[in-house]
C-alpha cells in the first residue's frame, strides 16, 4: 500500500464532476510506494479525500509521522534567517522543524561521531569531550524560549506575528549542565569570562560571563525529545536560558576560560545597540519581557461575537507575572488568563475572552514579569534609548480590528 | 545535589495497601556528584593550538607575521571588493570603510566609526572571511588586510606596520562609545 508523504500542489478549483468521478488529479504528492520507494505522483481526489473515511482503509503505519496535508505551516526564510509562524502555533512548544533559524554562514553538516568539544584556558585540566562523552554525564531538561535579540519589525499593516517577531521559539532542551563540565575541567577562580565557539563556517564566537556558566547554562544535545535539529546546532550547542539567542552558540566546538571578554565581532559590530548620548550598549544579554497577541492577528479575519484572544508572553529575567489585554486601543486594560505551565524564562500562553460588537478598535497585550518590568510601548522605548532602534526592541504590538473583520498590524512608523 | 525518591501508587487500591512506602518522606541522598566523572580525554597542547584561533584586545592570540596597508590594498581588490565595494565602500555585503556621505541620513556602521578594538578586525577576517572561502587566508594576508582596512578608515598611517605588538596599541575612534549593559529588570525602561 502506498503512503502519501507530502502534497506538493493541490488543485484548488475542483469541478463537481471531478469530485464525483474521482479519477481526476487532485494533487501532486510525494508518495511512498509499497516497495518503500519515494516518488512524485499525481493522486486522485478519492485517494486524497474519500467521501467517507469510515468506508476506506487508511494508509499503514509508517516510520515517521507526517503533518496533515491539510495543514500548511511554514517558516518564512530570508537569506540570513527564517521566522517561526507564531500565529499558527497552539500551546507553548515550537515544533522542532518550525523553530526559527538564524545563522551567519549557513547550516553546517557535522558528523556526530567526529565532533568534539574542547574546554581549555584557565582550567586545571583541559579536556576534549566527544558527543558520546557528553551524554554520559548527568542530564538536565528544561523548557525555555530562545529569541534573537534583533526581533522586531514594523512598517506595514499587512504583517503577521511571524513578520513582527518570528525570531522566537520554544523547546524542551536536554543536555549536560555546563557547571558539571566546569567541575570536570576544574575552572580556576581567576576565570571571569568564557569564549564559546561554533564549528560552522562563521566560527561564531561570543564572550560569556563565567557566572552564567555556573548558573544555568546547558550544553544541549537534544530538543523536544530527539537530537538537536541541524539548524539548531546539531550535534551540540550552548543554551543560555533567557539570553539573546546569538549567545547560545550552535555547533559548539570549543570553550575557552579567560579573565576578560574577547570583544568578538558579534559583541561589538553586531548585537550592540545605540542608546542615548551617542553611546553604544554592549553585552546586553537579558531578553526584556515581551508579549504578542497571536490571535486574532493578520492575516486572519474575525466575526462579531465572542473571540478568544490568544497570545504568548515571556521574559528573559524569570516568570511572567501577568499579562493585560486592552480591547480599546490602550485606554483600559484587563487581566488575561495565564495557561499553566508558567515557567521561568519560557513562552507562556495567555487568553482573554472578548465579545466584539463589530466596531473598529485596536487590541494589544502587555506583560509584566516577576521583576516588575512592564512591557513598554514603542514610544517609551524611543524615549528611553533614542531614535536609532536596533537590538532588544520589545514594544507592545497592536492589532487594528476593522469593521469588516480584517485584522491589521498597526505600524509604528 | 538532592534526589527525590518518589514512589507513586499505580492505583487507589494499591495506595490503600500502603505499607509506609508511599507515605514515607522523600529520601534526601545529599551531594552524590563525584569530584570528577573521568569522562573525556586530556587535550594535548597541539590540538589546543590548532583550534585556539581567538585574539583578544590585549593582543593575546595574535600570531607571528606582519602586514602593510599597501599590500593589503591589492589583496582586498582581489578577494574582498566584489562583496564590500571598491575601497571597502558600498558593495552588496556592506561597507567596511567610513565615509561622510551627506546623502545618507545616518552613516553606515563600519570599522572606522563603530568597532571598539582593532584586534577584532584581525580575528573576524581570519575566522570568517572571505565569506565564499572562509578560513582560506594566511596570517600574513590577514595582517595585510587588517592594516589596509585600518588605513582606509583613517586610523593608521599609510606606512604603518601591523603585527602582534602594534595592533593592540591602535586606538579605535569608537572605543569610548561602548558602555556595558545596565538594564536590570524592574520598572525602569532602558
Ligand atoms: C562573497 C561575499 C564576500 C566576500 C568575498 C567577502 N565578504 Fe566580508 N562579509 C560578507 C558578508 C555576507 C558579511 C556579513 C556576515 C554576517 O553578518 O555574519 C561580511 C562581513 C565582513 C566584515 C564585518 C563587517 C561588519 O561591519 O561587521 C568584515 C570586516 C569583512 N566582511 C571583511 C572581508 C574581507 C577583508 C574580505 C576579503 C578577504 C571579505 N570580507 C570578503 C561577504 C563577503
Amino acid at each position: 500500500m502506498k503512503k502519501i508523504l507530502r502534497l506538493d500542489q493541490l488543485t484548488t478549483k475542483l469541478s463537481r464532476r471531478a469530485m464525483l468521478g474521482g479519477a481526476a488529479t487532485a494533487a501532486v504528492a510525494i508518495v511512498q510506494t509499497a516497495q518503500g520507494k519515494t516518488v512524485q505522483e499525481s493522486v486522485s481526489i478519492t485517494e486524497l479525500l474519500p467521501d467517507d473515511p469510515t468506508k476506506k482503509v487508511g494508509t499503514l503505519a509508517g516510520e515517521v509521522g507526517t503533518r496533515s496535508s491539510f495543514e500548511k505551516v511554514v517558516k518564512k526564510p530570508s537569506d540570513i534567517s527564517s521566522r517561526s509562524p507564531l500565529q499558527d502555533f497552539y500551546g507553548i512548544i515550537t515544533p522542532s522543524d518550525l523553530h526559527f533559524e538564524r545563522h551567519h554562514a549557513g547550516v553546517p553538516v557535522i558528523d556526530p561521531t567526529k565532533h568534539e568539544l574542547l574546554i581549555h584556558g584557565l582550567v586545571d585540566k583541559p579536556l576534549v569531550f566527544t558527543v558520546a562523552d557528553l551524554k554520559r554525564f548527568p542530564s538536565v531538561s528544561r523548557i525555555a524560549f530562545l529569541e534573537c535579540s534583533g526581533n522586531f519589525r514594523t512598517g506595514k499593516e499587512t504583517m503577521s506575528p511571524q513578520d513582527i517577531c518570528g525570531l522566537t521559539s520554544q523547546s524542551e532542551w536536554t543536555g549536560v549542565k555546563l557547571s558539571t563540565l566546569f567541575r570536570e575541567v576544574g575552572v580556576k577562580p581567576s576565570a571571569s569570562w568564557f569564549l564559546a565557539e561554533g564549528g560552522d563556517a562563521a566560527v561564531m564566537t561570543r564572550s560569556i560571563p563565567v557566572k552564567k556558566g555556573w548558573d544555568d547554562a546547558i550544553i544541549a544535545y537534544a530538543q523536544n525529545g530527539e537530537a538537536l535539529r541541524p539548524e539548531q546546532g546539531y550535534p551540540v550547542r550552548l543554551f543560555l536560558p533567557g539570553w539573546e539567542g546569538n549567545t547560545s552558540v550552535k555547533w559548539l566546538r570549543r570553550i575557552e576560560l579567560g579573565d576578560a571578554p574577547w570583544h568578538t565581532r558579534e559583541e561589538t559590530s553586531k548585537y550592540t545597540e545605540s542608546i542615548k548620548g551617542g553611546k553604544i550598549r554592549q553585552f546586553s544579554f537579558d531578553i526584556d519581557a515581551r508579549s504578542i497577541i497571536t490571535f486574532p492577528a493578520y492575516p486572519k479575519t474575525v466575526e462579531r461575537g465572542w473571540i478568544e484572544i490568544r497570545g504568548l508572553a515571556w521574559s528573559g529575567r524569570g516568570k511572567v507575572a501577568r499579562v493585560e489585554v486592552s480591547t480599546d486601543a490602550g485606554k483600559s486594560w484587563q487581566l488575561a488568563t495565564l495557561q499553566d505551565p508558567i515557567l521561568d524564562k519560557a513562552h507562556t500562553a495567555f487568553r482573554y475572552l472578548w465579545n466584539w460588537n463589530g466596531a473598529e478598535t485596536e487590541i494589544m497585550s502587555r506583560v509584566t514579569d516577576e521583576t516588575g518590568y512592564i512591557q513598554p510601548t514603542f514610544a517609551q522605548l524611543i524615549e528611553a534609548r533614542g531614535p536609532d532602534g536596533g537590538y532588544h526592541f520589545n514594544p507592545i504590538a497592536a492589532w487594528q480590528i476593522k469593521s469588516d473583520g480584517r485584522v491589521l498590524n498597526r505600524p509604528e512608523r | 545535589m538532592t534526589f527525590w525518591v518518589n514512589f507513586l501508587p499505580d492505583s487507589p487500591d494499591e495506595a490503600r495497601k500502603d505499607d509506609g512506602l508511599y507515605t514515607q518522606k522523600p529520601v534526601v541522598v545529599g551531594d552524590t556528584l563525584p569530584a570528577a566523572f573521568g569522562f573525556g580525554r586530556t587535550a594535548t597542547q597541539a590540538e589546543i593550538a590548532r583550534l585556539d584561533i581567538d585574539v583578544r584586545p590585549d593582543g593575546k592570540g595574535l600570531p607571528a607575521g606582519e602586514g602593510k596597508p599597501a599590500i593589503g590594498k591589492v589583496i582586498f581588490a582581489q578577494k574582498c571588493a566584489a562583496c564590500h565595494g571598491v575601497g571597502g565602500v558600498g558593495g552588496p555585503n556592506g561597507s567596511l570603510v567610513t565615509t561622510n556621505d551627506p546623502a545618507k541620513k545616518r552613516p553606515d556602521k563600519t570599522i572606522g566609526n563603530y568597532w571598539p578594538y582593532a584586534t577584532t578586525v584581525f580575528d573576524y577576517i581570519r575566522r570568517a572571511m572571505p565569506f565564499s572561502e572562509p578560513g582560506s587566508l594566511t596570517n600574513e594576508e590577514v595582517y595585510n588586510l587588517t592594516a589596509y582596512l585600518l588605513h582606509a578608515n583613517g586610523i593608521i598611517d599609510e606606512k604603518a606596520v601591523i603585527n602582534a605588538q602594534t595592533l593592540p596599541k591602535v586606538t579605535m575612534p569608537a572605543q569610548t562609545l561602548f558602555v556595558p549593559d545596565d538594564r536590570k529588570g524592574g520598572p525602569e525602561i532602558k
